[in-house]
């Protein structure tokens, strides 16, 4: 191939790594991507970093303190297909539940030296900030949908990125409703499928963490939890998780915390 | 095509599964998946992989399995998934095709196994014979279902015990099954007396059973068996008055009623992945890193999906209550003027794996009541 190959660039913000490692957990397609893409700047897989600007960049994590403001606008300036990848980058992540309370509190209780650390009240996702292209929803983000992405990018079509809920992908599975069948309460009715369904495969209801689903109807699930025997700061409590900032989660935790 | 029953021992199923795949079928039956607590379809090879003594009790949003204490072999109500689950798979390649130096070259798709189903409910059969009208019927034929479903034999069971969703007897397909199966099935368990009575619904049913043997059904059986069978269609737990309920559909798309009986609905799809009757699928094209490889695969899709009816601009029905009311007039109502039957079978399935239980049967009765007050006031 004498064209010059698109340069990806890999970005990491307030996270934990798991969405970025995803990439490099692609064992057996990674060669093949190297192959199709010049990994021009990713911190994790290389200390290489060629110039930008870049075809495709991939952003993980939240913004959360003053830099991360300045570097996210960058970011964009030097990419012309940004995408947002994970809980953190599309919704805030676990650590947006600071933003209903003191953040100053917290550093005074968790630092020795509070005036060292320098952040924002509030973790927010990528697209409060700059246009995202795209997001990949997940905590972590899938694989198949991480490839499928990087494939039709390559390709010049779009992805396959379905909206609606994990349960389309727990009957495809086969799984049998542990709602029903269990009694086990479970999140895939409001939350977006992307993960193929992996944790009602294995008894558990879903954790929420490809966020809510195109309509999530979070008051009906909500109460046919409680229905089951859920107390009201349960119910809470599974919609403030990894996606807690996520407008329909939000709202749902708040009023199921006030019940 | 015999007309005098058999009657069959456990030991005569054993025999006939044996011959089944002797014949080249791959024979499926309901099975217990134990961690997942649940009665399932899957690969048998003796009856020992039956759910000798376990039944179902299914309620709206309610599935349990429950010991019975006795050996019956067909003593639970229904699956989750239906034969249809094999006959339209959540997912089937419809093409598949790769790059070469003029052009490109299709690939040969491998044929779907040859199944033969143990234990098909009559409802279930019903369902059958309407995905045949859609498939197959109508000039055209769906090569993905004409294929698997060429190759199916069918052992009904008729029911004896309904459950409390069912509905089969106001739909007129269950309890007992008129035909559509190769060898249709009565189970009988009284005391030590456990026997089956047996009669064949095509050639192919005939000569199994010839096969398998068998003795001449006495009358006193063949009766008690019927009995039971016409007993059991006064024990569903649920009805359904079909009387003009077409019309009355029909004339209720602009009722709020609708607004209030979707008001729970999670618009979560289960219940589409459930029924034995839908058939919609959506069609993705995919490719490898290169585009060097292409497939066009099929997965199943629900109305109750955005993208279902996303054309410009946005979906067509971007309300819980548009999607709610497509779903349920299309099964009972325009599901008529398209193929001229009903679009369900009364299985219940929608109204057991509907994750906040909503009912189908309540709220055909609850729209009919709003009209029939409508057209009195
Ligand atoms: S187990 Fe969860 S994801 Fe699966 S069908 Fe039930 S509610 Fe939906
Ligand atoms: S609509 Fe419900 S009861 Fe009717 S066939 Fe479908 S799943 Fe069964
Ligand atoms: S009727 Fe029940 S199963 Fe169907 S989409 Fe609504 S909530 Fe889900």
């Amino acid at each position: 191939m004498a064209e010059r190959l698109p340069k990806l660039a890999v970005h990491k913000f307030a996270s934990c790594d798991g969405c970025q490692l995803t990439l490099l957990d692609c064992e057996d397609e990674l060669l093949a991507v190297a192959g199709a893409i010049q990994i021009a700047n990713f911190a994790e897989a290389s200390r290489e970093i060629i110039e930008g600007p870049y075809d495709l960049t991939l952003v993980e994590g939240s913004v959360s303190t003053p830099h991360d403001l300045e570097r996210i606008k960058e970011i964009r300036e030097e990419s012309k297909v940004l995408i947002a990848i994970g809980a953190c980058a599309t919704a805030g992540g676990i650590q947006a539940l600071r933003n209903a309370r003191d953040v100053e509190e917290f550093t005074r209780y968790v630092y020795a030296t509070p005036d060292y650390i320098d952040t924002l009240a509030e973790s927010t996702p990528i697209s409060d900030h700059v246009k995202v292209d795209l997001e990949l929803r997940g905590c972590p983000i899938s694989k198949a949908q991480l490839l499928e992405t990087v494939v039709a990018f390559l390709n010049g079509r779009n992805p396959i990125l379905p909206t609606y809920s994990v349960c389309m992908e727990c009957k495809r599975r086969g799984n049998p409703c542990v709602m029903i069948a269990q009694g086990v309460p479970c999140l895939g009715p409001v939350t977006q499928a992307g993960c193929g369904a992996i944790c009602p495969a294995y008894n558990r209801g879903c954790y929420g963490c490809f966020g809510p689903m195109e309509s999530p109807n979070t008051t009906a699930l909500g109460d046919q939890w409680m229905e089951m025997g859920v107390d009201s700061r349960t119910v809470s409590d599974a919609f403030h998780f990894f996606n807690n900032y996520a407008d329909a989660f939000r709202k749902a935790g708040d009023m199921y915390a006030d019940r | 095509m015999s007309t005098t029953p058999l009657l069959l021992t456990r030991a005569d199923l054993d025999r006939m599964i044996e011959i089944l795949s002797e014949r080249g079928y791959h024979v499926v039956g309901p099975t217990v998946r134990k961690q997942e607590h649940i009665i399932s379809y899957g690969e048998i090879s003796s009856t020992d992989d039956l759910p000798i003594g376990i039944g179902d009790e299914q309620e709206a949003a309610r599935y349990r399995l429950v010991e019975r204490g006795d050996g019956r072999l067909f003593g639970y109500v229904l699956t989750d998934t239906s034969p249809i689950s094999f006959l339209l798979p959540s997912e089937a390649v419809v093409w598949s095709g790769k790059k070469s130096d003029n052009g490109f070259e299709t690939a040969e798709m491998a044929a779907p196994p040859r199944l033969a189903f143990i234990g098909t409910r009559p409802c279930e059969l019903a369902a059958v014979a309407i995905q045949d009208k859609v498939f197959l019927g109508n000039g055209h034929q769906d090569p993905t279902y004409a294929q698997r479903r060429a190759g199916t034999f069918f052992v009904s069971v008729d029911c004896t015990e309904p459950g409390g969703t069912c509905f089969c007897d106001s739909m007129g397909t269950g309890p007992g099954a008129d035909g559509g199966f190769d060898i249709g099935l009565i189970e009988v368990l009284e005391g030590d007396d456990h026997y089956f009575v047996a009669r064949s619904g095509s050639d192919e049913g005939a000569a199994v059973l010839s096969e398998v043997g068998g003795t001449p059904a006495d009358d006193g059986r063949v009766a008690k068996a019927a009995a039971m069978v016409e007993a059991a269609a006064g024990e569903m737990g649920r009805t359904l008055d079909t009387e003009g309920l077409k019309e009355i559909l029909a004339g209720s798309l602009d009722d709020p009623i609708w607004k209030e009986l979707a008001g729970k609905c999670l618009t979560c799809a289960n219940c589409t992945m459930v029924c034995p009757t839908c058939f919609c699928a959506a069609v993705e094209n995919r490719t490898n890193l290169d585009a060097t490889e292409a497939e066009r695969v099929r997965r199943w899709d629900s109305c109750f999906n955005f993208e279902f009816s996303y054309i410009h601009g946005g979906p067509l029905r971007p309300s819980a209550a548009a999607r709610y009311r497509q779903w349920m007039t299309h099964k009972l109502s325009s599901w008529v003027d398209q193929f001229g039957m009903l679009g369900c079978v009364g299985c219940g399935r929608c109204i057991t794996w509907c994750p906040v239980g909503i009912d189908i049967t309540a709220n055909a009765a609850a729209i009919r009541a709003r009209m029939e007050e409508k057209a009195h006031v």
